[in-house]
């Protein structure tokens, strides 16, 4: 789960670790008076659920609060565009004003999941600011990786040593001990998948401070953290997406035309790969789970016909434990329920398959069966073209 | 004996008494695994459709001997529940339950790896020895005994892959889900090992997805020291970067993870990876014939 960079950064306030003076805002009205309040010169940052936004435009500085103002209408008023929202960008709805700092020195500093040792580990760079893969691509001996060990969690003469590698002596090193155990507690007692202060800086007058934050939740950690889903901005999410969450389907929103309906996210990514192969594109990842009930069959259906540009959709259950005929049911009766036209080919194997299968024939759907994953793949891309799509 | 478990395993079920554990145990019990008890906290000293419950692992063990144990308790309990497992020196634990907060596991992980219990997933479809022993929540039809290995990070595609097996006739010695979580007990490597020591079994199939490193360390490990031939097939080819795809391991993050440069990795350490997921069984049997083995 995602938070915008203004709400990590007051999580990061909240464990004692200073951020810039900043403000929140919903309107341009509402920046231009924040700018005054910062002394007319200021940062303006548009939120949301993307990074790449300096090279974007998403950030910019502005002299007095009239044009902090006018850089504000301009962001509200398009999408945002960066290198990791596609094409489409994201639209911008909140925009934190922020005090001009003088800034002496840049780091990166991160805590997150090592897969390979399954622990923690704290990533701490002296080159901050910038993208921290290109660091480790052309300077990799520029970057500190320390794994955490659960039991001792992070020690002080750990995060000394690290502090030390960025460069920070005398006072400034304590200080920066003090934050990196900090940031530590947070990624901990908030569950974090990644929490990251890029760049974090040195002002000029000596103080450290996180110019920009990132922190991304654990989503199985959710149901201890009350206050998570009140963070959400849902304009920054795709409202098919949202509505999935709601019935626990996951559910991805692609580029192509044939809606998919899979049990299993292994056998999901599967299908798209066979779809592909056989000249098709999937509009959708959608896991209907393992067991795949028939509510959620249901469910699916409705959420796949809401993108309009699905025009054909594929079907590919493997029922473990769940009857064929009972999914047959679902996908009958979601299908007549939404008055549905389109092509759709549906594979299934299982329990009481033969059964299914006739239910589906006798459906009156413009329904085709197929044999296995790769029959069903070719079967539902010929019928697309035969529609002259 | 196949690998992990067979007929003879004493099995218990942590958190018998949901409708998932019953159901599966019952399930597993009517395949011939003998589930010999349940353990639910407050629940102990009841009965539920046969099976005695106890509240901790520790009298479960004391009154059944049971040496395995299978998980259903929902994720704010597993993580304990792994513990208690590992506590009373269980031989293996399998944990179906999914989404286990990554802290919890990582707490986990570090006591098991140094516990004498061997952990299987969180979020995994469970281990099957054909014929013999079924402990989890797969289809027991599909499987056919035989003498093929199957490792999955996949739970229903671990079904397609099996089945096609079973259709050329090809049966399984065990198969082991290992689970889609980010941090998992028993690793391809570790199961490869078992499979590579196991004389009931020829050959192994592995099963990769998007994320992580686990295939890439897995065919470094085959290269060096597998002496039996390996099929393999990686779902996500297709998947756009930055997207979760369902699991919490099936992510391809700042361009690590890709399915291409996974297949890549195992072709160069000689596994003979299935170009399509259609074409899974014939990859093993061709992984076998490029050994000279001979083919049912």
């Amino acid at each position: 789960m995602h938070i915008h960079e203004y709400q990590a950064k007051e999580i990061l306030s909240s464990f004692g670790i200073a951020i810039p003076r900043s403000r929140v805002a919903l309107t341009a009205d509402q920046v231009e008076r924040a700018a005054k309040e910062m002394g007319g010169h200021c940062v303006i940052k548009a939120q949301i659920y993307a990074g790449g936004r300096g090279k974007a435009g998403g950030i910019k500085v502005a002299r007095d609060p009239e044009e902090a103002g006018d850089i504000a209408k301009e962001l509200f008023a398009k999408n945002l565009v960066t290198r990791q929202t596609g094409t489409e960008g994201l639209k911008v709805r909140r925009i934190l004003v922020e005090e001009v700092v003088e800034i002496a020195h840049e780091f990166y500093l991160s805590v997150t999941l090592d897969r390979e040792t399954s622990r923690y580990c704290l990533i701490a760079s002296p080159e901050g600011g910038m993208d921290i893969e290109e660091v480790a691509r052309t300077a990799p001996h520029k970057i500190h990786i320390l794994t955490i060990d659960p039991f001792t969690g992070l020690r002080p003469y750990q995060a000394r040593k690290i502090a030390l590698a960025l460069g920070l002596n005398n006072e400034l090193c304590e200080d920066g001990v003090e934050l990196i155990l900090n940031l530590y507690r947070c990624s901990q007692e908030k569950d974090c998948s990644l929490v990251e202060i890029n760049p974090l800086v040195v002002t000029k007058a000596g103080w450290l401070l996180a110019m920009d934050a990132k922190i991304t939740f654990d989503d199985n950690a959710i149901y201890r953290h009350r206050e998570y889903p009140d963070l959400v901005d849902y304009s920054q999410l795709n409202p098919l997406e949202i509505t999935a969450a709601k019935f626990d389907l996951s559910y991805i929103k692609l580029s192509g035309n044939i809606g998919c309906m899979v049990n299993g996210a292994g056998l999901a990514m599967a299908t798209m790969d066979v779809l592909k192969e056989s000249g098709g594109e999937p509009a959708n990842f959608l896991d209907v789970g393992g067991g795949a009930s028939r509510e959620k069959v249901a469910e699916a259906f409705k959420i796949i016909l809401r993108d309009s540009d699905v025009q054909a959709v594929f079907v590919n259950i493997f029922g473990g434990i769940m009857r064929c005929d009972i999914i047959a049911q679902g996908i009958i009766e979601a299908a007549s329920n939404v008055k549905f036209t389109l092509p759709i080919v549906v594979r299934m194997d299982g329990n009481k398959i033969e059964e299914g299968k006739q239910l589906l024939r006798e459906s009156g759907l413009n329904v085709q069966i197929g044999d296995n994953m790769g029959d069903g793949a070719r079967k539902i891309v010929a019928m697309l073209n035969q529609g002259g799509i | 004996m196949a690998i992990l478990i067979d007929k003879n395993s004493r099995i218990i079920v942590q958190g018998i008494t949901g409708r998932s554990g019953l159901f599966h145990a019952q399930q597993c019990r009517a395949y011939g695994s003998a589930i010999v008890a349940g353990v639910t906290p407050g629940k102990g000293g009841t009965e539920i459709d046969g099976f005695p419950v106890y509240n901790t692992v520790e009298e479960a063990v004391a009154h059944t001997q049971a040496t395995v144990s299978m998980i259903f308790v929902p994720p704010p309990g597993a993580a304990d529940s792994i513990l208690e497992a590992c506590a009373s020196e269980l031989e293996l634990v399998v944990c179906i339950t999914e989404g286990i907060p990554v802290r919890d596991m990582v707490l986990v992980h570090a006591v098991q790896a140094g516990s004498k219990t061997r952990l299987i997933g969180p979020n995994s479809p469970g281990v099957i020895t054909p014929g013999q022993c079924k402990l989890g929540i797969m289809p027991g039809p599909i499987h056919k005994p035989g003498r093929i290995g199957v490792i999955s990070r996949s739970g229903t595609l671990t079904y397609e892959i099996v089945k096609q097996l079973t259709d050329i006739g090809m049966g399984q010695s065990t198969c082991v889900g290992i689970g889609g979580d980010a941090i998992i007990g028993m690793k391809f490597i570790d199961v490869l090992q078992l499979f590579n020591n196991d004389p009931e079994t020829d050959a192994v199939f592995i099963i990769g997805e998007i994320g992580g490193s686990a295939e890439e360390e897995a065919a470094y490990w085959i290269r060096d020291t597998m002496k039996k031939p390996v099929g393999a097939f990686v779902a996500g080819i297709t998947a756009p970067p930055g997207k979760r795809m369902g699991h919490a391991g099936a992510i391809i993050t700042s361009g690590k993870g890709k399915a291409g440069d996974k297949i890549r990795t195992l072709r160069e350490c000689g596994v003979t990876v299935a170009t399509s997921p259609t074409r899974m069984g014939e990859a093993m049997v061709e992984a076998l014939k490029g050994a000279g083995k001979q083919v049912p």
